[in-house]
């Protein structure tokens, strides 16, 4: 059971493997890459902040819940930090178990709970020069012009 | 009591600072917060922010004490 933050790119083998065991019958990866668009507008690359003691003790309560409420089951997860460039992936997500269903529903969860809990924050760099903090509202409207007048 | 506050990300580059420690009156990291705001006018409140003390997540109505380290998220968007 582990949540690891890497600059390098994943190693999805190694992730899977990770969680193999003979009492279990399904696994289920979900990776999620960086896409070329957000919200009408083309992406040139993504940046991930993440501040690593947290997330890493957060990361691994979210699989501890999971293993609590879906009961036996392996999952390991692995969240890139830094510039990661179009159709890398960004973060992934692995579950044994038994059966698959469980599997299906653990990894669902941890995918969608460390979304929101984990202290990461993503960066989109825009085709047209510009860029801002993804959920910032504040930076939405005040982020552009901040970075036009080379505001830090 | 003095305290040790750290900026990530959005409110970084609001703040144009990571880190800084402050002497204060502040009962809750709330009332922290807002006055950081006044310290750094750039600085805006975010509903979806967070706050954490000595590593550990906690409640904008939770209280300080001497030598916390306060980190202030803007909101988080992993994955």
């Amino acid at each position: 059971m582990s949540f690891e933050i890497v600059t390098a790119p994943i190693d999805l083998e190694t992730l899977k493997n990770s969680v193999r065991d003979d009492a279990h019958g399904a696994c289920v990866v979900f990776e999620g890459w960086v896409r070329d668009h957000h919200e009408g507008r083309s992406v040139l690359r993504l940046e991930y902040e993440i501040y690593r003691p947290l997330a890493i003790k957060e990361g691994e309560r979210i699989i501890a819940e999971a293993r609590e409420r879906f009961g036996p089951l392996n999952a390991a997860a692995v969240h890139r930090a830094g510039l990661l460039e179009i159709g890398e992936v960004a973060v992934a997500v692995a579950v044994s178990s038994a059966h698959r269903d469980e599997a299906f529903r653990a990894c669902r969860q941890i995918i969608d709970l460390a979304k929101v809990r984990l202290p990461i924050w993503k960066k989109e760099y825009f085709t047209d020069g510009s860029a801002h903090w993804v959920n910032c509202q504040r930076c939405l409207m005040h982020g552009e012009d901040a970075l036009n007048v080379g505001h830090p | 009591m003095q305290v040790a506050i750290t900026y990530f990300a959005a409110f970084r580059e609001m703040t144009g600072i990571s880190n800084e420690t402050v002497t204060t009156r502040a009962q809750t990291l709330e009332e922290l917060f807002r006055e950081a705001m006044v310290r750094h006018p750039g600085l805006a409140h975010e509903p979806a922010a967070l706050v954490a003390v000595n590593d550990e997540m906690a409640e904008w109505h939770g209280s300080l004490s001497d030598g916390d380290q306060v980190l202030f998220f803007p909101p988080v968007a992993g994955g």
